[in-house]
């Protein structure tokens, strides 16, 4: 009955237009989270082919779960920081983010005065000096919080948005229907927007991809920070941690005792940004100095 | 065979017409013509088309969603008085009255779809087909509530003018329950639909629990209003029988309507302003403008003038009671609601963003086009609706048992 229904949906909405298999198979598509093993596995060779066709590249995507015993947690140093944004271009990198029309950036830098931190009314967001960091100011890395308590995940009215038993919130591109009811929910500017098809340049592109992370988008979905999670359930850092010229961002696993973050918790004054709204963020910032 | 031949009567019926009413529809439907190029448009490249970015992810077509839902919910305001008082001269256009609110919920469900960025993916938002995320999300809730009332608002008022044209009496336990249960189900759609903005701790300009009774006010002054400038265009040129004594008293509980509207906004105002907090930010923005940023002051000032012009209007009997100043009050209302609800209420609740950012927003050719494009195609299938409608209360357009079954072009007027 089900399917009877989604074909009869499939043929009123593509049925006049010429359309291939894969269209209409990608139309047909599952949420991630309801397909079996050997859906996936189509799902993912459909997309290789797709993506070949587009890019000329070879992809591989990735299905990995998440590993057991691990909750992934964020550290970011405001002592350190002095707003050089190179993790902001190493993630557009890393994340193949369309790059003009729209710019889309998942870490946004601001600069604040120093001497008022928690009201961000007077953050600059476009500041551009000759050299950083500037004298009388700090500055302050946001991203998506990746909250135990996200609100984002709460509205989604199609679930395509989730909380990963590892602790990351990811998207399922291809189920989003593009309300952005998640971008009004979010308290941290988290999410963005692909508002046209996204722009970036074949040979720029990063071909080693998850397919609930980095993997090339669609018009008229959004997309968020994913820790990179096809590069630490590989055992790598996140490209901003590896990028950070200062060491300010840290990362690890908070059920893990003898991790760096735990370590930073239990010994740094840490706070986390907003935790008057309960979203209870696993983004720790902190002052080493 | 009954059914069919009045099916086929109807068809008829809206292909006739007066030379005004051919000239309408042309009209109507030159916008919609227009407006499907505007959105193919938009379908095609993306909703970069439009003003929207992701410091405003919503915009004039969420606040005219908003709006409407506000216009459907106020269908409830004609049918209370008609069916518990038995107020008889308001009971004639309850029919309309609903009908005019299943034309707004169609309009509104389609700005929905309008600023849905995946329409392709519709099939996901529909229950046991693809996953609803109820009750979870509020989304979820609106899509029930809202369709549900259509049916509602459908059901009843074809119900009735089924029955009307072949000459009988509307079983009175059929239509009572669901008009009765269509009265808590108008005020939950505006309820639900004020906490899908409300259940944001994100966004402080909507966390305020003022919102929903705000809701309700303002969409008992802007859904009435409207009602009240379409009878009478509708008693000159398709000859309802509608009476001034019911205009007008529907005119008084606007009043009442638009006091308590005036006064909830006071009561926000006054506590954002005593306390000025730090969310207190947007509405500043939009009241005085904020760091130079002032796009939205004129309008909600323009607003505000229209609403208190409108609600004096409709305070003093003699004014009340003058059709030509109560459709100057009916359409400050209109526009000053609009204001209010659609871009004063939305746009602000991302101003500034929650880092801080200030991204004005006012809406550009796309986004206005394919809105008056909504709104013609609300209106003609509105003005089918009444094409047809009319006639039957009338007792023009019965079954030929009862009476002369005539497709006329126009029906004489009825004196008011």
């Amino acid at each position: 009955m089900k399917m009877m229904s989604m074909g009869a949906l499939a043929a009123l909405s593509l049925g006049s237009s010429s359309c291939t298999q894969a269209q209409m198979e990608e139309f047909l598509q599952k949420r991630f989270r309801e397909m079996t093993e050997a859906e996936k596995k189509e799902v993912i060779q459909r997309l290789e082919e797709t993506y070949l066709r587009k890019y000329g590249k070879k992809f591989g995507i990735s299905t990995q779960p998440a590993g057991s015993g691990v909750l992934w947690g964020y550290g970011l140093d405001l002592s350190r920081c002095i707003g050089c944004r190179r993790c902001v271009y190493a993630c557009v990198k890393e994340n193949n983010q369309s790059r003009i029309n729209p710019q889309l950036q998942w870490i946004r830098v601001v600069r604040l005065k120093k001497g008022s931190l928690i009201n961000l009314e007077n953050a600059e967001h476009y500041y551009n000096p000759e050299t950083v960091p500037e004298p009388g100011f700090m500055y302050m890395p946001v991203q998506c919080q990746h909250c135990e308590n996200p609100p984002c995940v709460r509205v989604c009215p199609v679930k395509a948005t989730w909380k990963e038993p590892d602790g990351i919130v990811v998207v399922d591109y291809n189920w989003c229907i593009g309300c952005r009811y998640c971008m009004a929910a979010c308290p941290y500017k988290g999410r963005v927007f692909n508002w046209s098809e996204p722009n970036i340049p074949a040979d720029e592109l990063n071909t080693d991809v998850h397919y609930l992370g980095n993997r090339p988008r669609m018009k008229n979905v959004v997309e968020k920070c994913t820790f990179c999670v096809q590069r630490v359930r590989n055992g790598r850092y996140p490209a901003c941690v590896e990028a950070c010229p200062t060491g300010a961002r840290k990362f690890g696993n908070l059920l893990d005792p003898s991790s760096e973050i735990r370590y930073l918790i239990e010994n740094k004054r840490v706070f986390r940004l907003k935790e008057d709204l309960n979203t209870e963020p696993k983004f720790y910032y902190f002052f080493s100095a | 065979m009954e059914a069919w031949i009045f099916f086929k009567r109807t068809v008829r019926m809206v292909f006739v017409g007066t030379k005004a009413y051919y000239l309408w529809c042309a009209f109507l439907l030159a916008i919609i013509g227009a407006a499907i190029t505007f959105y193919t448009k938009q379908l095609d490249a993306g909703l970069i088309v439009t003003n929207m970015r992701d410091q405003v992810s919503w915009g004039l077509y969420i606040g005219n969603f908003t709006y409407l839902v506000g216009v459907a919910a106020a269908a409830v305001l004609l049918v209370i008085p008609a069916y518990i008082y038995h107020f008889d001269p308001i009971k004639e256009i309850v029919v309309l009255g609903e009908l005019l609110a299943a034309s707004a919920i169609i309009m509104a469900l389609m700005f929905v779809l309008a600023d849905l960025g995946r329409p392709d993916r519709f099939w996901h938002i529909i229950p046991f087909i693809g996953i609803l995320s109820f009750p979870n999300s509020l989304l979820a809730w609106d899509v029930i509530v809202l369709n549900g009332y259509l049916v509602l608002n459908t059901i009843v008022p074809i119900y009735i003018l089924i029955k009307t044209y072949f000459g009988k009496e509307p079983t009175k336990n059929f239509v009572i329950p669901l008009v009765l249960l269509s009265i808590p189900w108008a005020v939950g759609i505006h309820t639900v639909t004020a906490f899908l903005y409300n259940g944001l701790a994100a966004r402080p300009f909507w966390n305020a629990s003022i919102l929903a009774p705000r809701f309700l006010a303002s969409a008992f002054c802007s859904g009435p209003a409207m009602a009240l400038i379409i009878f009478q265009v509708l008693r000159k040129t398709a000859g309802m029988k509608i009476k001034n004594e019911a205009l007008f008293k529907v005119a008084e509980l606007m009043a009442y309507a638009m006091f308590i509207n005036l006064f909830l906004l006071g009561a926000e105002l006054f506590k954002e302003y005593y306390t000025a907090t730090i969310h207190l930010a947007p509405m500043q923005y939009l009241f005085q403008g904020l760091h130079g940023h002032h796009a939205l002051v004129p309008w909600i000032w323009s607003a505000m003038a229209m609403n208190i012009t409108a609600f004096l209007i409709f305070l003093i009997p003699g004014t009340r009671k003058n059709l030509i100043t109560l459709n100057i009050g009916s359409l400050l209302i209109i526009v000053g609601v609009w204001i209010e609800k659609g871009l004063g209420l939305i746009v602000p609740g991302f101003i500034p963003d929650p880092l801080g950012e200030i991204y004005e927003y006012l809406p550009n050719i796309n986004e206005i086009a394919i809105s008056l494009g909504i709104w013609a195609f609300g209106l003609f299938i509105f003005t089918l609706f009444m094409r047809i409608a009319i006639p039957i209360q009338r007792g023009d357009f019965v079954h030929s048992k009862y009476g002369k079954a005539a497709v006329k072009r126009q029906y004489e007027r009825i004196k008011p």
